[in-house]
């Protein structure tokens, strides 16, 4: 059996396109240092560092944990950095927890980030690949069609992307870290924005980030010595799917299934909706809210957008089941951060720590990241109290 | 020189690296293939999935294909979108449909271009065809075939689509 | 803490050219072989799955994601991949069956450097504002670091001549092996300068290739009823990225790495060290106290083939092999990463007792 542990400690930096007055090393020491305050630890009181990010090319230094073992304070520690596409952010956060969870450490560090202006995240995730056809026009290119499959096979009306592209960004007007600060915006603003890939729209697209993100992980023991409520990790799990196969359910990829099933059984959770208090998941493109919330067990095959349509996963609308009080992906996206935000989000409700965005009284929260062509999955759940 | 120096936020630094690609044994035996004018998979030998283009491999299997499958160049869409945004690097202009296609014989989709067409009428499950460039322009490239364009055949149901012989709906 | 043990090991031939094979046809022969050697078919009948890449050698962001294809992943699988060589993919599964989240795993490395130039990619390892606009490739920064050694009189041209030698001779018992043969350091010795005060020999040749390991529990190993060897203990540490703050003449962290993993503990009757560069398997030998009781790099080590990526799970491979074979009872294992030995890895391995 997995030893328990707690996040004691987050940092994030605030959310901007381009963080021009930090080099990397900067941007992930503000991140860490804020995590280490919020834990009300030192340094010298971290075992291990763990690092995780996109594709290197998003900032054009291969390897760059290397070079950040001076900001990290990682100096004559273990340093791992993980990489497992878009999820990343999530599964470094699975990891970190892991060096915990298996008795090996007591405290470690967990930092994800992306600093992508300083390359070009466009090119990088559409290089031109010899011998291959040269038709990526960005990521909401490859989903644009997995999005209009979906809108056939539960025939769901045109605006349920809009309504949560408005909700999310509502939501991120209560989160001063957030990129996208819209607080006027409304349904006829996103419905007339520019169509880029049909039937995406400008304004339901994720922007472009910079940022970081880190939490502060330890045992039980050192959990409970923690001056603030810690949130106790009460289930983790990852699945990948290959790309590409015979038979392969795109809108609702069976690895997304099998991890959620594996993270609510090691959390007791048998009704996703009434379990857990909230979610951070991660939607990057608007659609993907009501697309989650089947493949993640929320609602029936068919009906996510019945529940997004009914404002339960809206924070001002007093819904049951609030989905990115932060914002999330939509309002901020440094790639390789993304995941860990989520997860750390998730944490901050349950430890009652979320400002104007905090679900009241929430206790059980679910974290969600995925990467890749919709192949890789990490979900966590955390939770106010041990079990 | 003046006392107050400039304060340096930021320097540009161009990677500029050179790689010499090779393709794969699969994509090598699909791409000197396609410049005759042929479309061919790859069939897995223990799920029978064609596999295009082909790597090598049978993602679901965890085995290498070796078995070739000559492939119509007549396909259906299982997804598409009209993207107005123009490719880094390609001249072609926006709107312009990209489509996941099912070539006949196939069971997985490759993505590519329509046109010919009137981008509000495509739908999922629409049959097409294959353009292709003049004979004398071939090369390794799948870019052979400029585009798919829609062919006057009935509508492939949902739930055929990625499971038609390489004879088409009649087959 | 559970005990945890290598049941498995494979690995391509290391070649300066794989020619036309993409990631999944590289990969998948020396999967199929490694689970062939356990009795198993794929990725589902292992718990979890964990590789090491990395994308800049292929020259493609994602690279790693072909590698998905090779493993049969349907129904999914529990997978990870980190940046960094296979060594620490193995670090990553060993924490896993640790807190009982699998009772098995597949680790494997692999990587394609022959596209490109490969220290001129890894210029770009190295810190983006001070360093790598400068565009040092790797040999020059190893060049340093010889130069230092050097000239402190901490070795000489023809220890660095001997470690080739003897990696050459090793290497010819080594079916994998990319270079091999009989070569005395005086034909060395009188050979070119390539990157003063490197010769070429000084330098491992460039390797495409992969390997992989199967790593289990005890009671799992058991189980397959086949023969393993106990991964005793380890550990890692890196060292600050600033070449000039270091002592770039020992490596502290290998030392501490090792120690810390338990090297202690016993004797140690083989150790594969990785060492690119031949007076780097000096730092290392010495950081390490290594006496003439240890065999060092039997295999021939990294000068006769670096497989980039999973030279560092080989070398786990490598002492595995020489214990399961019965030639030795204990040995250490070493992987690398960053410039001039800045971040290292230490495994100890030990012979199952009879149950």
């Amino acid at each position: 059996m997995a030893n328990l542990a707690a996040v004691v400690g987050i940092g994030q930096t605030k959310y901007t396109t381009k963080r021009g007055d930090v080099s990397i090393a900067g941007l992930v020491r503000e991140a860490a240092v804020n995590a280490l305050q919020d834990a009300d630890l030192t340094w010298d009181d971290i075992e291990a560092v763990i690092v995780g990010k996109a594709p290197d090319m998003f900032e054009g230094i291969i390897m760059p944990e290397a070079y950040l073992t001076d900001a990290l304070g990682c100096n004559g520690k273990p340093m791992l950095r993980v990489h497992t596409a878009g999820s990343v952010g999530g599964s470094t956060a699975l990891v970190a927890a892991s060096h915990v969870q298996s008795g090996t450490f007591k405290r470690v560090l967990t930092v994800a980030f992306e600093k992508q202006s300083e390359s070009n995240a466009m090119w990088a995730l559409s290089n031109p690949q010899p011998f291959s056809t040269h038709l990526n026009a960005g990521a909401g290119g490859y989903f644009a069609p997995i999005i209009r499959e979906y809108m056939r096979r539960s025939k769901a009306p045109y605006n349920v992307g809009i309504k949560v592209a408005v909700k999310d960004r509502l939501h991120g007007a209560r989160n001063p870290l957030a990129h996208l600060q819209k607080p006027d915006i409304t349904m006829q603003e996103v419905e007339d924005s520019f169509m880029l890939w049909d039937p995406l729209r400008f304004l339901e697209s994720c922007p472009s980030s910079d940022g970081a993100c880190a939490m502060v992980i330890v045992s039980e023991e050192l959990a409970t010595k923690s001056p603030k409520p810690p949130a106790w990790i009460r289930g983790g799990a990852m699945r990948s799917e290959p790309t590409m196969y015979a038979g392969r359910d795109e809108v609702s990829p069976q690895a997304g299934r099998d991890c959620a099933a594996d993270v609510y059984k090691q959390a007791g959770i048998t009704n996703p909706r009434k379990d857990l208090d909230c979610a951070e998941v991660y939607v990057p493109f608007s659609w993907y809210e009501p697309m989650w919330l089947e493949n993640l067990g929320f609602a029936p095959e068919g009906e996510g957008w019945k529940l997004t349509m009914s404002g339960a996963t809206s924070l001002d609308e007093g819904g049951d089941i609030p989905w990115n009080c932060s914002g999330g992906v939509l309002c901020s996206n440094p790639i390789g951060a993304s995941g860990m935000i989520r997860f750390a989000e998730a944490a901050r409700q349950v430890r009652g720590d979320a400002g104007a965005h905090q679900v009241e009284g929430a206790k059980l929260a679910l974290g969600h990241a995925y990467g890749g062509g919709a192949q890789f999955y990490s979900m966590w759940v955390v939770g106010a109290h041990k079990s | 020189m003046s006392d107050e120096q400039e304060v340096i936020t930021a320097i540009k630094a161009p990677v500029f690296l050179k790689y010499n690609f090779t393709a794969g044994k699969a994509a090598t035996r699909f791409l000197a293939q396609i410049k005759k004018g042929v479309l061919t998979g790859q069939r897995c030998p223990k799920c029978a999935a064609v596999f295009v283009p082909p790597r090598g491999s049978c993602a679901a299997c965890g085995v290498a294909t070796e078995e070739e499958v000559v492939l119509a160049d007549k396909a259906t869409v299982q997804s598409f979108t009209i993207v107005s945004i123009p490719i880094p690097n390609n001249p072609i202009q926006p709107p312009y449909i990209i489509a996941n296609l099912v070539p006949d014989g196939a069971n997985v989709s490759f993505i590519h271009l329509m046109s010919e067409c009137v981008n509000e009428d495509i739908h999922i499950g629409q049959r097409v065809q294959a353009v292709w460039k003049p004979q004398a322009e071939w090369d390794y490239a799948m870019a052979n075939i400029r585009y798919f364009k829609p062919i006057d055949e009935p509508d492939v149901p949902v739930d055929r689509i990625g499971k038609l012989p390489v004879t088409g709906l009649e087959g | 803490m559970k005990k945890i043990a290598i049941v498995a090991y494979q690995q391509s031939d290391s070649v300066s050219d794989a020619g036309a094979v993409n990631e999944v046809e590289l990969i998948m022969p020396v999967l199929q072989r490694t689970f062939a050697q356990v009795g198993l078919n794929n990725a589902q009948d292992v718990d979890f799955v964990c590789s090491g890449s990395c994308d800049y050698l292929q020259g493609a962001a994602f690279a790693f994601v072909a590698g998905v294809d090779a493993l049969g992943a349907v129904p999914p699988i529990k997978e990870s991949h980190v940046e960094m060589d296979a060594a620490w993919a193995l670090y990553e599964s060993i924490l896993k069956i640790r807190m009982g989240h699998a009772d098995s795993a597949l680790i494997y490395g692999f990587s394609k450097s022959s596209p490109g130039e490969l220290p001129i990619v890894l210029s770009q390892q190295l810190d983006p504002y001070y360093l790598a606009p400068l565009w040092i490739d790797s040999v020059s920064l190893a060049a340093l670091q010889a130069r230092l050694m050097l000239d402190a009189g901490l070795i000489t041209e023809r220890d660095m001549a001997e470690v080739v030698s003897r990696s050459r001779r090793n290497a010819r018992s080594n079916p994998h092996a990319q270079l091999s043969g009989d070569i005395s350091p005086e034909d060395i010795l009188a050979g070119e300068m390539y990157l003063s005060p490197l010769r070429k020999a000084d330098c491992c040749p460039v390797s495409d290739g992969a390997s992989a390991m199967i790593i289990a529990t005890v009671e799992q190993a058991q189980e397959w009823g086949v023969p393993y060897v106990i991964i005793s203990g380890i550990d890692h540490c890196i060292e600050t990225h600033n070449l000039g703050m270091r002592d770039l003449t020992d490596s502290v962290s290998t030392r501490t790495a090792a120690k810390r993993a338990g090297i202690d503990a016993g004797k140690v009757d083989v150790a594969e060290l990785y060492a690119p560069f031949s007076h780097q398997e000096i730092i290392l030998t010495r950081a390490l106290g290594l006496g003439k009781e240890t065999s060092v790099n039997p295999s021939g080590g990294v000068l006769a083939g670096n497989l980039m990526m999973a030279s560092g799970l080989s070398r786990i491979g490598e002492v595995f092999n020489r214990i399961v074979s019965g030639a030795a009872r204990r040995g250490i294992a070493h992987a690398t990463s960053g410039p001039c030995l800045q971040h290292n890895l230490v495994t100890v391995l030990e012979r199952a007792e009879k149950a």
